[in-house]
């Protein structure tokens, strides 16, 4: 009976989403489509940094750096060959690369593979080693993906950035791609690997000892997590048209933060719903960047980076006031909801079974 | 065979003007890394926000010097005070309340602090560099037998030497080192034991961020621009020099300061045309370091505890 109910909700939601994603693409205007599409954007590379972060408990900040390298594969391979001169003025293209023409999904899935290889690189010898550790590793390296990608001026056009991407403004195709991702790790954590990681976040030594290879397992998330991240920055690199090395820098990773800490760490729905108000938030709290006038009194306090103080002080206040954020470790299904439903408070009163 | 060339290629002057450049910067590092270390050692969390309380030390001189014209000398003592405050709230407001929470919020809470002290300073100071007040005799060249170097280069290793010395006394020989001590060594049975935690851990920041100060200062006499970022990649750096010394050891940290600082300088000097990948030589030692000795090199074995 109540599966009965369930299925049908579901296939009216995923309807409903359908609707939704026809309606933008053909009936709102680019703006709105635009936010439509860095929210799925941001939803994926939300999702891929909540495989590690939230479900395997390895604190990774790398996220800018996978997908700059998603971004730049997509930048140098999708730029028409004939156009390509033009974009590399200041020093011409490697001929090995100058030839070569990918469409854009074989772009993307080459970017994945391409960051998925770093995060190996990156991951062996830090993931061996105490956690916290990864953080520093993972931010710096970052950092170096970009300075890697601003000195390698004849395949990257360094600092100048590459531009003339063919944009892409269908939504359909960016949301193809986040239902793709979205099922796939829902299917991944629901699966042993899944409570595998499960297990490495909980307690390690208890999970070595159940016969989990820990550094087999953590490598995976990270990697698989880094190929999402690598994924998502080509969808938004196509989405802005342009890469440059400025684009990516680290504090684009505290977005993806924000959005896992808001949706609840280890929470596949929870990172779409953070994805969701994250990006919509940044949106409209562009109007504090912007001078305010009130009854004739310009407003000092409204000034180009407020903006960004309200962001950061978010994520303080949510971390030191609401750890489990809105999902906590739980996921959105129909029992859950009618559940909400019938007693909103208690709900929210019975924590996530997330421990200390 | 060409890092041989390279040296023999170099003339003695040269090659001691490097080696100046080399240990001053490397003292500096030394200076931030053991706020670093001391905080891993007793909390053992990254304490994120570290590097950008650097920058606000910048900001701070910067404010009292150009903008009040405040002496140099009283400004230097109001910029130690008011960094090892700044030290004492973040901790009291970003870490305290999550002193029981998982390491990871603590983490984020870290990044979070780290984040608002970038912003804000965006916010407040303008991203635009700011050029830090210029002290006449320190940051004037000086000719020993025909080595340019600046003052400030040779004062930085002195101050650093000093500095470590006093800690070192603090650490050892007093009752509140003592006590830092019986925390980091564990943190349960110091607090049965009837030590104040709360007090060791402020006066932990505390000291971290006077030496931050002291570093700061150092720092932005040596390199004068002033940005909102300023701290974001010597804070990284430093906190590997910590990794590499062996977390929680304060000779470590100092030693690790060293090698980054003297690695970096001296590559740059032999292969300037690596100048570009400066910045990714401490993570390299950090990866290779974590390889064969992953508690670092004065680092103690530890066993995890269930």
């Amino acid at each position: 009976m109540a599966n009965k109910r369930n299925l049908i909700l579901t296939i009216i939601l995923l309807a409903a989403f359908f609707a939704l994603a026809w309606y933008v693409n053909f009936e709102t205007d680019s703006y709105i489509r635009r936010v439509v599409n860095l929210c799925m954007v941001y939803a994926i590379i939300g999702l891929s940094m909540n495989l590690t972060n939230g479900f395997t408990g390895q604190f990774s900040l790398g996220q800018a750096g996978f997908m700059a390298i998603g971004a730049y594969v997509v930048g140098i391979f999708t730029v028409p060959v004939a156009l390509r001169p033009a974009v590399f003025y200041a020093a011409p293209m490697n001929p090995l690369i100058a030839d070569i023409y990918m469409p854009l999904w074989l772009a993307l899935i080459i970017g994945g593979l391409l960051a998925a290889l770093v995060a190996f690189m990156i991951g062996t010898p830090v993931l061996r080693l105490r956690g916290d550790y990864l953080a520093v590793a993972t931010l710096g390296f970052s950092e170096i993906i970009r300075i890697v990608i601003t000195n390698a001026q004849s395949i990257t056009n360094g600092a100048l950035g590459i531009k003339d991407i063919p944009p892409l403004n269908d939504v359909r195709y960016i949301f193809a791609f986040t239902a793709v991702i979205f099922v796939f790790i829902t299917a991944l954590i629901n699966s042993s690997y899944g409570r595998a990681f499960k297990a490495i976040r909980e307690d390690e030594i208890a999970a070595e000892a159940m016969g989990i290879d820990l550094f087999k397992h953590k490598c995976l998330a990270f990697m698989i997590s880094a190929f999402f991240a690598g994924i998502g920055g080509g969808l938004y690199g196509a989405l802005l048209g342009t890469v440059d090395p400025k684009n990516f820098l680290f504090t684009l990773t505290y977005n993806f933060l924000l959005i896992i800490v808001l949706g609840g760490m280890g929470s596949i729905t929870g990172s779409m719903i953070g994805a969701v108000l994250v990006t919509a938030g940044l949106e409209f709290l562009r109007v504090f960047d912007e001078p305010l006038d009130l009854f004739g009194m310009a407003i000092p306090l409204f000034r180009p980076g407020f903006r960004m103080v309200i962001f950061s002080v978010l994520l303080m206040v949510l971390v030191l006031f609401w750890r489990h954020g809105i999902m906590g470790t739980r996921e959105f299904t129909w029992d859950n909801f009618f559940a909400f439903c019938k007693n909103p408070f208690g709900f929210f009163g019975r924590k996530g079974a997330h421990k200390a | 065979m060409e890092f041989f060339q390279a040296i023999f290629n170099m003339s003695g002057a040269s090659f001691a003007q490097h080696m100046v450049n080399g240990i001053s910067l490397g003292s500096l590092y030394a200076m931030i890394a053991i706020g670093y270390t001391m905080v891993y050692g007793i909390l053992l969390m990254i304490n994120f926000a570290h590097g950008d309380i650097v920058m606000m030390a910048c900001y701070f001189a910067f404010f009292g010097i150009t903008v009040f014209n405040i002496p140099w000398y009283l400004t230097f003592v109001g910029v130690i005070i008011a960094t090892a405050l700044l030290g004492v709230v973040i901790e009291r407001a970003a870490y305290r309340p999550l002193r029981d929470a998982p390491k990871n919020s603590v983490l984020i809470s870290a990044i979070g602090a780290s984040f608002l002290l970038e912003n804000l300073a965006n916010y407040l100071f303008s991203g635009r560099p700011l050029r830090f007040p210029n002290i006449e005799f320190l940051a004037q060249n000086i000719n020993i037998a025909g080595v340019q170097v600046q003052a400030i280069s040779l004062v930085i290793p002195v101050v650093t030497i000093l500095c470590l010395v006093v800690l070192l006394h603090i650490v050892n020989h007093t009752k509140i080192g003592m006590s830092m001590r019986a925390v980091s060594k564990d943190y349960e049975i110091a607090r049965v034991m009837g030590i104040n935690i709360d007090n060791v851990i402020s006066i932990t920041f505390a000291i971290g961020s006077i030496l931050a100060a002291i570093g700061a200062i150092m720092w932005g006499i040596r390199y004068p621009g002033i940005t909102p970022l300023l701290g974001v990649m010597p804070g990284l750096k430093c906190f590997i020099a910590a990794v590499i010394g062996g977390i929680g050891n304060i000779k470590g940290a100092v030693l690790g300061g060293f090698i980054l600082g003297l690695g970096e300088i001296l590559i740059v000097a032999f292969f300037p045309q690596l100048s570009g990948y400066r910045d990714a030589f401490a993570f390299i030692v950090l990866i290779i370091i974590l390889f064969y000795k992953p508690t670092g090199l004065l680092g103690e074995k530890t066993t995890e505890k269930v």
